[in-house]
């Protein structure tokens, strides 16, 4: 099953490592990992998406709680959350591909950051599922170069993370 | 007067204490401010400034080994035997990567340790320069953490963070690489700071007291219970108030290879070692029991088998450990308790005591009937009295009849030797018995017992040891003559790398693919090359006196070459992937 783990780590040279070594040493898998400094620049942030039965998850976030850096673990996925991952496409768009897909851009509440006579680069924000419906949407074919920030996510409401 | 008399007195420590040192000298003075009596170590081009502040210092004794894996080793013994934190320094690249074993053994088994480690300069971090490793990338997996010292100003604050990291809740070992211009530049130090603060670091000590409650009415209400206990016990320090528990309670209890001496050997509630080659009694308890107390153990597979084969019998777990990822990670339990052993251990004392609860004494005397007929079938008879061919269990027998009551440590390197010190010798005190369960690391046996004899020389430390292990490190019997530290060599030498020869037998159809020695060296020779004393030993009646004339060369390192039965396997056995009752009694099952 899916599940959302957001980290707070100090913000020091080799934390992220020490994560991602934890993951690949107990054969833990890492969907995505987003990690950034908090507007506290001593913490980062880190989301990382896995996958695990119940019993894999509880010690992986056993496992980030004694990793000495590691200031908190939440698993998102045990209450209320909201997810978001930012999309960037590059499509083919010549003739009347062009019109096609400024159109279902537009659908997908995606913006056109980047035009060329031959090509659009689309920016998508939305949970993993609605970058994916977009990429089934549109023509395969026309897909040029595809990036993701891998998922972001917080808290609803009162749940928050921090020190 | 009396007022300026101290102010001026204040006013010179200020002095003393802020001035312009180098890194090097900084580490030395944290050193000393953690009581560091030892340290073991091996120079080189990037610690050179550390050793030449070794060289202005007289509290801390600098052991030169002749492998910086035994630095690492000999003060992780010495940890073990003694529960302070071991230091060990080495130099940069080959230094580091000869250290990585003694790392990995010490975190397999959280002993608290400090390994110190020099580093190209900063500046050429990264360009590939002469005798650099990633340091920090190559025992990050192996460490409980490791810290780059950026900057001689940080050297006070890092040391002390290492130091706490390392012997604070679950201890483990804590690499501090120190670059060369680190240790050289000067910086203004103002005195080796008294407490440290992590917000991201705070281990708990104390237990829950709800779960402790629950752990109380499940031991009350068990027909069946049973204390399984752990390396943990002896790294708590709580063995006193284990055989308080159980004094309170009357159950068997029963020792894991990491745990033993934590309850004693020679009282009637003691089961003997459980696991791969504990014993039928102890094995069965674990298997049948209704109500498991684990204290400070991991449920290893060594320990418990098959996983699944174990689940087939209920029983209800309460499981105490300071590590909440050594909690459900192999075995699902049913209360867990995360805290320090011995503070949880004295919480739930206090707790009965204050309930003036009772176990239910009918049921625990027709458990223990239930017991003592497993025990009663003798799992660790073997052939004593053989005249003809000296068997290893009697050489370990002999030794405990002979030190059972001296003031003795007995260390020991990995294999058949190793099991049969730890079921035929008597453990009856804690941090008695040295040996590298975890990783089940060759060639730690000299190293440990020349650390502890370092640390208690009116102490008899004993290495018992094969003829294959002992060559792993057996250049440190030239650091023994050198600080003086006489330890006793007990070699049970079979000829074969004796546990792997013993899968191969029973395994692989007696195909004994390398694991014939060939081309053994002249032990007594070898041992006369280094300075010490050999004795060759081939009849069974001759171990009695052999071991009797070492331990009269008080100050002679003795090296006793023991010729042992070289088809003698170690019983009763639970072959990989069984499960803890599928086992084999002796060579008749095979």
């Amino acid at each position: 099953m899916k599940h959302i783990i957001a980290v707070l780590i100090e913000n020091e040279a080799g934390a992220l490592s020490r994560v991602v070594g934890l993951f690949s040493a107990r054969g833990y898998n890492i969907e995505s990992l987003t990690v950034a400094p908090t507007e506290d620049p001593s913490l980062s942030r880190m989301t990382i998406q896995t996958a695990g039965s119940d019993d894999v998850i509880e010690q992986i976030t056993k496992h980030l709680n004694r990793l000495i850096e590691v200031v908190k673990v939440v698993d998102l996925t045990e209450g209320a959350y909201t997810e978001r991952e930012l999309m960037l496409v590059k499509v083919r768009a010549v003739g009347k591909e062009r019109e096609e897909m400024k159109r279902m851009a537009d659908i997908f509440r995606g913006r056109v950051i980047d035009v060329t006579d031959k090509s659009y680069t689309i920016e998508l924000t939305g949970d993993q599922s609605k970058n994916d419906a977009f990429l089934e949407a549109i023509d395969r074919s026309a897909i040029l170069e595809t990036v993701r920030t891998g998922a972001c996510g917080i808290g609803r409401g009162e749940r928050i993370l921090r020190v | 007067m009396e007022i300026n008399k101290a102010e001026l007195a204040s006013a010179a420590s200020a002095a003393a204490t802020s001035q312009e040192l180098r890194g090097a000298e900084i580490l030395v003075k944290a050193l000393q401010a953690e009581n560091v009596q030892f340290v073991w170590g091996y120079p080189g081009g990037a610690v050179l400034h550390i050793y030449d502040a070794f060289y202005k210092q007289e509290t801390i004794q600098h052991v030169l080994v002749r492998h910086e894996q035994a630095a690492v080793h000999a003060a992780d013994g010495y940890a073990r035997a003694t529960g302070e934190v071991g230091v060990a320094l080495v130099t940069s690249g080959p230094g580091l990567t000869n250290a990585v074993t003694g790392i990995a053994t010490a975190y397999m088994d959280s002993i608290p340790m400090v390994i110190i480690s020099g580093q190209v300069p900063t500046a050429a971090i990264g360009l590939d320069a002469f005798q650099e490793c990633d340091t920090v990338g190559i025992t990050r997996p192996i460490v409980k953490h490791n810290f780059l010292v950026k900057d001689a100003k940080d050297m006070a604050e890092v040391m002390k963070k290492a130091f706490h990291i390392a012997r604070t809740g679950r201890p483990g070992p804590v690499v501090v690489d120190v670059p060369k211009d680190v240790s050289f530049n000067k910086t203004l130090y103002t005195g080796y700071p008294d407490k440290v603060e992590m917000r991201s670091y705070n281990p708990v000590r104390k237990g829950h007291g709800g779960q402790i409650r629950k752990a109380m009415q499940l031991l009350m209400s068990a027909k069946r219970p049973y204390i399984y206990t752990g390396g943990g016990v002896l790294l708590s320090n709580a063995s006193p108030e284990l055989r308080a528990l159980v004094d309170m309670l009357n159950f068997p209890v029963t020792n894991t290879l990491m745990g033993l001496g934590a309850f004693p050997a020679n009282d009637r509630r003691f089961l003997g070692m459980l696991g791969m080659h504990g014993t039928l009694e102890a094995n069965n308890a674990m298997q049948n029991c209704d109500v498991l107390l684990a204290v400070g153990a991991r449920f290893d597979d060594r320990v418990i088998g098959n996983p699944k084969h174990f689940a087939q019998n209920e029983r209800k777990i309460i499981h105490i450990d300071i590590d909440p990822s050594s909690i459900s990670k192999r075995v699902k339990v049913d209360v867990p308790i995360v805290g320090d052993v011995k503070d949880v251990l004295i919480e739930l004392m206090g707790m009965i005591r204050e309930f003036g609860l009772k176990p239910d004494s009918q049921a625990l005397a027709q458990w223990w009937e239930t017991v003592e007929g497993w025990r009663s079938r003798d799992c660790m008879k073997y052939d004593s009295n053989n005249s003809l061919v000296i068997k290893p269990q009697k050489v370990i027998e002999t030794l405990w009849e002979m030190t059972k009551d001296a003031d003795a440590y007995v260390t020991s390197d990995v294999g058949q030797h190793q099991m049969w010190a730890a079921q035929y010798y008597k453990f009856n005190e804690p941090r008695r018995w040295i040996n590298s369960g975890g990783l089940g690391t060759m060639g730690v046996g000299i190293p440990y017992a020349m650390g502890i004899k370092l640390a208690k020389p009116d102490s008899e430390v004993y290495c018992v040891t094969g003829e294959g292990s002992v060559q792993m490190c057996i250049q440190e019997l030239s650091t023994c003559l050198q600080y003086n530290t006489p330890i006793k060599v007990v070699a049970l030498n079979n000829g074969y790398l004796g546990m792997v020869r013993q899968w191969q037998e029973i395994d692989y159809s007696g195909r004994y693919s390398h694991s014939y020695m060939d081309a053994l060296p002249n032990f007594v020779k070898l041992a006369e090359a280094y300075g010490h004393v050999g004795i060759l030993v081939e009849k069974p009646e001759d171990v009695e006196p052999a071991l009797r004339e070492a331990r009269r060369l008080k100050d002679r390192t003795v090296f006793l070459d023991i010729r042992t039965d070289p088809t003698e396997n170690v019983f009763p056995m639970v072959k990989a992937g069984k499960g803890i009752t599928e086992m084999l009694m002796g060579s008749e099952d095979l």
